[in-house]
């Protein structure tokens, strides 16, 4: 259900050129090799599609002075890998505002009793106070491990996630957590992700992934039951529930999920992944690095896959069945064809309302390529997008994705974001919270792609029946039709506008 | 306030900063001066000649027992020793652990904002060795130290410290006119001590201040908590102290800013002074050397 449909390479060209038009003369440089237009390119894909090339310079520092809306690697380890491990507490080790900040944001959902033996929503912070900078915190991160486990006997760990004022005092987390651990016979993982490291939350995904290598695997040996179809869900962090509409139809097909990462995990989860036979991985950025140490170290095989909309879903199921041989695949096949009722009628449904609008995107590592089939699956355009933070292994698996003409941009600031939108007038924007606001003002619909807006799940076949009434909720909204002032209407009474 | 005058004593560590700064100040003490000595220190020891004992009760660590700096009054740190000079030490962390630097920060902005600093004509700051981060240097910065005194010797890495320093007062010179009051050179007997010292202070563009010889009185004096002004009034030594004193006052203005040299230059200067040797030098030493072993045979 490929939609077949080109953009305009000449416009977004020169876009790219006025935009840049209006930087000095070393900012335009260096922004310029962030910027480009899809192109058509040498390569074919596997089934005969063109691919077309998104070459543009990635995963380097911001520019001072021009908004970027990246995070940091403290938000990368937190709030990403880490934070959703559900019987695991997270301390958010410094001053308290980045554990206040960026609590709960994610919105992982996971099931258990919050306080007794979960605590994803909870906020842990050691507060840092004046001594304890003069001073160094590890008397007091000593401290709150006893009192979190006093407190919470039933966590099933720590981490330790450190702030920026960690990595410039200088305090020993590592001796703290190997005293701690051995005291309390519970693991304990120190994260160096301290938020001046990197160019953005990327290496905090990294940070994390290695401390999962380094603190977790190995530590103690794991009783467990194999199977022949187990198989770790990688990279779904169960954003309104996406893992869950996930894990359904993997476990439909006849595979078991022994691990889900790190949505609604637990730490068992995490112990016993090296222990599967496949790791499928979905948002790849994020944590691609651990399931290669887990192909280097045990072995285990990983495969990328794509649950944004019914065509991206049906090639996924078919590639993962491939891996497990026939009976798997014939099962597959049932569950591709049991949710086509499921497909067909949402997609009659939505693809009148919503076919021809034209959609740019800005997210993060991931779904800037993974939900364009999404949305073509309703007959919808995508004419621009973009990655936070994306590197270049992103880029190039973004031209499996994007039609020749798309307009690309990496680390966008909001002035060129800004100036994009308004120009492109697209007829949706997916992007982030703080993009809504002024995106609704220009009187543009808009849909948050980090947080679902409060939606979801947007995973699988469930999912998607929602992400399809979420988009033609804001796209179809009445409120766009009111958004001129009715004096300013060509049919006000000319009585009135001689009045002012 | 208007009079107020604050100096600070920087220099390599061990070159006598502690000892050298509270002997001039009690001898400025004597010429009626009211006086605040701030220790930016970790150990704590910048205080102790005046006194007569270590002081226990820093700025840092009583604020860690009390949960902050809010928590606490000037009249909980300040102690007062000889001849009425008011003593604060900022204190800080065992080495290795925490950001002492920091701790200078938070003592120095406590003191300014309590009050520390009224009803006195001078307050002088002995800050640690190096200037290793931005919180040793918070006494050179913005409205605080107006004249630097560097303590040095003829040791080359005295000398080294001493321009270090310099390029740190340099830095903060014309955002917050900061000024090299001078060099102090505390005698370690080396080479044409004095000689290379002058040059040095001639160089970076300021001049030798005084040149302290070295008394074993000092020792005596601070085996038991004293200064030399209070120990031995009218020793020799006690009168260097008090000519020292009587410079620093009527250096009042007379800072400059500092011209410090790159690494080369010091070197150079090092080699005119014959102290270190060039290469060919040492070649021909160790000829000879081999020479004279080869004849002895």
């Amino acid at each position: 259900m490929s939609l077949d449909y080109e953009n305009d390479s000449a416009l977004h060209k020169e876009l790219i050129t006025q935009v840049l038009s209006h930087y000095p003369n070393k900012a335009a440089k260096r922004r310029q090799k962030h910027l480009s237009v899809a192109s058509d390119g040498e390569e074919v894909g596997e089934e005969g599609q063109a691919i077309s090339e998104c070459d543009v310079k990635s995963n380097i520092k911001s520019i001072p002075g021009v908004m970027t809306i990246r995070g940091c690697a403290y938000a990368g380890s937190k709030g990403v890998v880490w934070g959703p491990v559900k019987d695991m507490v997270h301390v958010s080790h410094g001053p308290v505002g980045c554990g206040q900040y960026s609590w709960s944001q994610r919105r992982n959902y996971y099931v258990g009793t919050t306080g007794v033996d979960t605590f994803v929503t909870m906020q842990f912070t050691s507060d840092f106070q004046e001594k304890d900078i003069v001073f160094g915190g590890d008397k007091k991160l000593e401290k709150i491990i006893d009192e979190i486990e006093e407190l919470f006997p039933l966590s099933k760990g720590l981490t330790i996630q450190s702030e920026c004022p960690i990595g410039l005092i200088g305090d020993d987390i590592e001796a703290v957590s190997r005293k701690k651990a051995k005291e309390y016979e519970k693991t304990i993982v120190p994260v160096r992700c301290e938020g001046f490291r990197g160019v953005s939350q990327s290496l905090g995904h990294h940070i994390a992934n290695d401390a999962i290598r380094d603190w977790v695997f190995g530590n103690a040996e794991v009783e467990f039951e194999t199977g022949a179809y187990d198989v770790n869900v990688v990279g779904d962090y169960n954003i309104g529930g996406d893992a869950w509409a996930s894990r359904i139809l993997l476990e439909e097909m006849g595979l078991r999920v022994v691990g889900n990462w790190s949505g609604d995990a637990t730490l068992a989860e995490v112990e016993r992944a090296p222990k599967a036979k496949l790791n499928l991985i979905h948002c790849y950025r994020s944590m691609n690095y651990i399931c290669r140490h887990m192909e280097e170290k045990y072995g285990i095989p990983w495969m990328e896959y794509n649950f944004f909309g019914p065509s991206q879903i049906e090639a996924s199921l078919r590639k993962i069945a491939k891996h497990f041989g026939p009976a798997i695949e014939e099962r597959a096949e049932r569950v591709i064809a049991k949710y086509q009722r499921l497909v067909d009628d949402v997609v009659d449904k939505y693809w009148p309302r919503l076919q021809g609008k034209r959609v740019m995107l800005y997210v993060g590592g991931l779904r800037p390529r993974h939900v364009v089939t999404a949305y073509e699956d309703l007959g919808m355009q995508i004419v621009g997008t973009g990655y936070e933070f994306a590197h270049n292994d992103d880029y190039q698996r973004t031209g499996h994705y994007v039609k020749k003409g798309t307009l690309i941009y990496d680390d966008a600031t909001s002035y060129e974001l800004d100036k994009f939108i308004e120009r492109i007038r697209p007829d949706l924007v997916g992007s982030g919270i703080k993009e809504k606001y002024p995106v609704q003002k220009m009187g543009i619909p808009f849909r948050q792609m980090h947080s679902w807006d409060y939606s979801g799940p947007y995973h699988g076949y469930d999912g998607f029946a929602i992400f399809a009434r979420d988009m033609d909720l804001a796209i179809n909204n009445p409120v766009w039709d009111l958004y001129d002032a009715p004096w300013k209407k060509v049919t006000a009474p000319a009585s009135a506008v001689a009045a002012e | 306030m208007a009079g107020l005058r604050q100096i600070a004593f920087y220099g390599k560590g061990g070159i006598g900063k502690s000892t050298t700064s509270q002997n001039t100040l009690a001898a400025l003490v004597d010429l009626g001066q009211k006086i605040l000595i701030v220790g930016c220190d970790p150990k704590a020891d910048s205080t102790r000649l005046i006194l007569n004992s270590k002081a226990q009760d820093t700025v840092l660590h009583l604020a860690a027992k009390e949960g902050s700096v809010e928590d606490l009054e000037v009249e909980d740190v300040l102690k007062v020793g000889y001849r009425g000079i008011k003593c604060v030490e900022s204190g800080g962390p065992e080495p290795g652990v925490g950001c002492a630097g920091r701790g200078v920060i938070t003592s120095i902005n406590f003191l300014e904002e309590n009050g520390a600093y009224d009803d006195v004509d001078y307050v002088s700051y002995d800050v640690l060795g190096d200037v290793v981060c931005g919180g040793f240097a918070m006494p050179i910065r913005e409205n605080k130290a107006q004249e630097i005194y560097i303590v040095m010797s003829g040791e080359m890495m005295a000398l080294y410290a001493a321009n270090n320093i310099a390029k740190g007062i340099l830095k903060y010179a014309h955002s917050g006119g900061v000024r090299l009051g001078g060099l102090i050179c505390n005698e370690r007997q080396t080479d044409r001590e004095l000689d290379l010292a002058e040059a040095l202070a001639a160089k970076l563009n300021s001049k030798l201040i005084h040149f302290v010889p070295r008394d074993n009185i000092v020792q005596h004096a601070e085996l038991r908590k004293m200064t030399v002004i209070q120990y031995a009034p009218e020793s020799k030594q006690a009168a260097e102290y008090r000519a020292l004193a009587e410079k620093i006052h009527a250096n009042s203005g007379q800072g400059t800013i500092p011209t410090p040299i790159t690494m080369e230059e010091l070197e150079d200067m090092l080699l005119d002074f014959g102290i270190m040797k060039t290469d060919e030098q040492m070649l021909a030493e160790l000829q000879a050397k081999e020479a004279a072993v080869a004849a002895a045979q």
